[in-house]
């Protein structure tokens, strides 16, 4: 990470305008249309609430489970969730690390879809659960080769890790707010005054802050991989046909990363057009990230395309039934549609300079999350419904509560984002100002035998 | 400076509370400690199950599908033994209904050349069983006889045990199981009634191997393999179904399962099932 010299130069004149702009929703009332869409999607998600006080009473006979169908829609949840909350991580801790200018607008917005989705994702096996009321004898009882048990130290550890990162980013930010907002209810000036823990600026805040922020950077990447890799094995280490390839951990981690990002495009287009933040997130950051999207697309592809040749070439016969329901069986037109979403709209659009626009960029990232929804369902269903031993007729329909729940979480995580945007700065204020001040000394020849020096 | 002084205050009481936490720690595994070997000089010495042979029992079973009739009387007297659900034709066709013992029609080859067959089916207790390797809580594990057995008050219903299963034989409690009044009077006091939300399997009527080693004491003899005899065995009208002691190389399960019709069900998975099959004629 670059040294924080932010403190001792003057300020930039866009420094001024960038804190303006950024701080300008959280000092406005928000609009009634803004307020009724989070009153529609705490009702969806109060609904959701309902639905599962019905499932705790009656049992998961309301659901559509049953065997050998085992695992449905809660679980594709799961991965889903935990799925697209590796986006922040990757976003703000390996793009951090590795210094990617373009990075600086996203961060903020990409950590908050983590601690965002996590909670849900970690509530989806819970809500699975037969009995949610013992889900702590994983913690009285472990037994150390279940891959479940290895989730719930990885998840644990990852939401932990990523929370205090997080709220560690956020609190200049913060102080900021404390600082500059003198027309916001007292509540707000109560948060801000609290959580900004005194941060003044002074030099040695900022060393403390960039060491720690340097040290978890460097272990959230390692946690980010380990997550989605255990939440693989779940599925890698059974008896199951279709689940029980080594190519799976790679695949989960690079799917991940793939939905994720293209959760963090959608949640940024949104914020830039309600908020107006165009000069901050300009097209060329949404450009780069269109470029990174599109390789993520072209690796996913190889990973599906090596899965499935090796699988095929063999043409072991309890696996090869997985392949046909998928490939043409009955689940052929979810497998196209997903192989469509996730693939070839997004080679065709991301590839063609022309087409690259914003709006283009956001329906196929909304809908490489559709496709990889998709894909999670494929992967899952078809292996419970292909047993090894005869089994008569296997099908499995979501009920209304599973479809209810799914609907809640989402709604719920939206809400979390969008209230979120109104209390903290969407985007990341400091890390927005080092660049602009990178960016100011590199164009000044006075500075440059210093720039210099510190690239060597 | 202020801050610098704050700071220093808070390390040093973050200090002492990680100095005291780990000391509690310390007190607390210590005083286990010493509990548990207070315990252990008081405890009487585990009892010993060893046979007369002086070796451990590895219970097994062999089913000879040549005398097999298809008829399910040992479906049925495993379901009145296990006190299992009744279902009906809505549970049947959700793939809801419990049945440790089933009937699992096996049909080969293509429409004019078809030939089928019904092989009696019940958890294989497998010697390396998939369920309890991923189970998280150790709900499922395999006793020191090779039982595979299932703690219904600790599973907590994730359903990863039935996932793993190559033979998908253990069951899940959708919901509460119902049975009409006059049932639960003859309910079998010696097997619990499961409840919603958790997983069971067949036991090969463990309750009947520990009433018979009580009863074996109680008339002070030795007990003998012969005693422990499965519900679905005693019930089985053609003796296809044969139950005993597979280390014990004298008894007849050990020499059927060395027979050459002998066979187990999805061998190559490497599982090693403790239930034997022999082939047809």
């Amino acid at each position: 990470m670059q040294k924080h010299s932010v403190v001792n130069e003057e300020r930039l004149p866009e420094e001024e305008e960038l804190e303006k702009d950024i701080l300008r929703p959280l000092e406005q009332p928000a609009s009634k249309k803004f307020w009724l869409t989070c009153g529609f999607l705490a009702a969806v998600f109060l609904f959701a609430l309902i639905a599962w006080t019905n499932q705790l009473i009656n049992g998961l006979k309301v659901t559509g489970l049953n065997a050998p169908v085992f695992w449905g829609v809660y679980i594709v949840n799961f991965v889903f969730f935990i799925g697209i909350s590796h986006a922040g991580t990757l976003i703000s801790s390996i793009l951090r690390i590795a210094n990617v200018e373009w990075r600086r607008p996203f961060t903020r917005m990409a950590e908050a879809v983590t601690v965002f989705s996590l909670p849900f994702g970690a509530l989806c096996p819970i809500v699975d659960m037969g009995r949610p009321d013992r889900v702590f004898n994983v913690i009285k009882h472990p037994h150390l080769t279940s891959p479940i048990l290895w989730d719930v130290i990885c998840i644990s550890t990852y939401l932990t890790t990523s929370c205090i990162y997080f709220y560690l980013s956020l609190i200049p930010d913060i102080a900021l707010c404390r600082d500059r907002l003198k027309n916001v209810s007292p509540f707000k000036k109560w948060l801000y005054r609290t959580l900004s823990l005194g941060w003044t600026g002074t030099e040695k805040q900022w060393k403390i802050l960039d060491t720690v922020l340097t040290v978890m950077s460097v272990m959230l990447f390692v946690i980010v991989v380990s997550v989605h890799t255990n939440v693989s094995f779940v599925f890698a280490v059974t008896y199951k046909p279709g689940w029980h390839t080594t190519i799976l951990p790679p695949f989960f981690v690079l799917g991940a990363i793939f939905s994720g990002i293209a959760t963090v495009i959608v949640v940024m287009a949104a914020i830039r057009k309600y908020y107006g933040l165009d000069r901050w997130v300009t097209d060329y950051h949404f450009d780069r990230i269109a470029a990174f999207l599109l390789a993520l697309t072209c690796f996913w592809f190889y990973a599906m395309f090596v899965e499935h040749l090796l699988t095929i070439y063999l043409g072991e016969p309890a696996e090869m039934s997985i392949i046909l329901a998928r490939f043409f069986g009955r689940f052929s037109l979810m497998f196209w549609v997903m192989f469509s979403l996730c693939f070839i709209v997004p080679l065709i659009v991301l590839s063609v300079k022309k087409w690259r626009t914003i709006p283009n960029l956001v329906i196929v990232s909304i809908l490489i999350n559709i496709g990889m929804w998709l894909e999670r369902y494929v992967i899952i269903v078809p292996s419970g419904i292909n047993t090894l031993l005869p089994w008569g007729t296997a099908k499995y329909i979501p009920s209304w509560v599973e479809i209810a729940i799914t609907a809640g979480w989402f709604s719920g995580f939206i809400l979390l984002l969008m209230l979120f945007s109104r209390f903290f700065p969407s985007i990341t204020v400091w890390e927005v100002k080092e660049g602009l001040h990178q960016a100011a000394q590199k164009t000044q020849p006075v500075l440059v035998s210093s720039t210099a020096k510190e690239n060597a | 400076m202020e801050t610098k002084g704050k700071f220093d205050i808070l390390r040093r009481k973050l200090i002492a509370l990680f100095g005291t936490l780990t000391a509690a720690l310390g007190v607390f595994s210590l005083r286990r400690k010493l509990a548990s070997q207070e315990n252990k000089e008081t405890e009487p010495a585990p009892e010993n199950h060893e046979s007369q042979n002086g070796h451990k029992p590895r219970w097994g079973m062999v089913i000879d599908l040549d005398k097999c009739t298809g008829c399910g009387a040992c479906v049925v007297a495993c379901s009145v033994e296990n006190n299992m659900m009744l279902g009906d034709a809505q549970l049947a066709e959700q793939g809801r209904v419990i049945r440790w013992m089933y009937l699992l029609p096996m049909i080969e080859g293509e429409y004019p050349n078809i030939r089928s067959r019904i092989m009696p089916m019940l958890c294989q207790h497998c010697d390396r069983p998939p369920c309890v390797f991923v189970c998280p809580v150790s709900a499922t594990y395999k006793n020191p006889e090779g039982l595979v057995a299932q703690i219904y008050p600790r599973c907590i219903g994730c359903r990863y045990c039935v996932n793993n299963c190559p033979y998908t034989i253990k069951y899940f409690n959708w919901g509460d199981p119902e049975f009409p009044q006059p049932i639960p009077k003859g309910f079998n006091p010696d097997v619990a009634v499961r409840y919603k939300g958790i997983v069971e399997k067949c036991t090969f009527c463990h309750h009947r191997l520990q009433i018979a080693r009580e009863k074996a004491k109680a008339e002070g003899r030795e007990f003998r393999p012969e005693d422990y005899v499965p519900a679905c065995v005693e019930a089985c009208p053609a003796k296809a179904i044969y139950f005993g002691d597979l280390n014990d190389p004298e008894s007849e399960v050990s020499k059927l399962a060395h027979s050459r019709r002998a066979f187990r069900l999805l061998e190559e998975l490497g599982t090693q099932p403790k239930v034997i099959y022999l082939t047809e004629g």
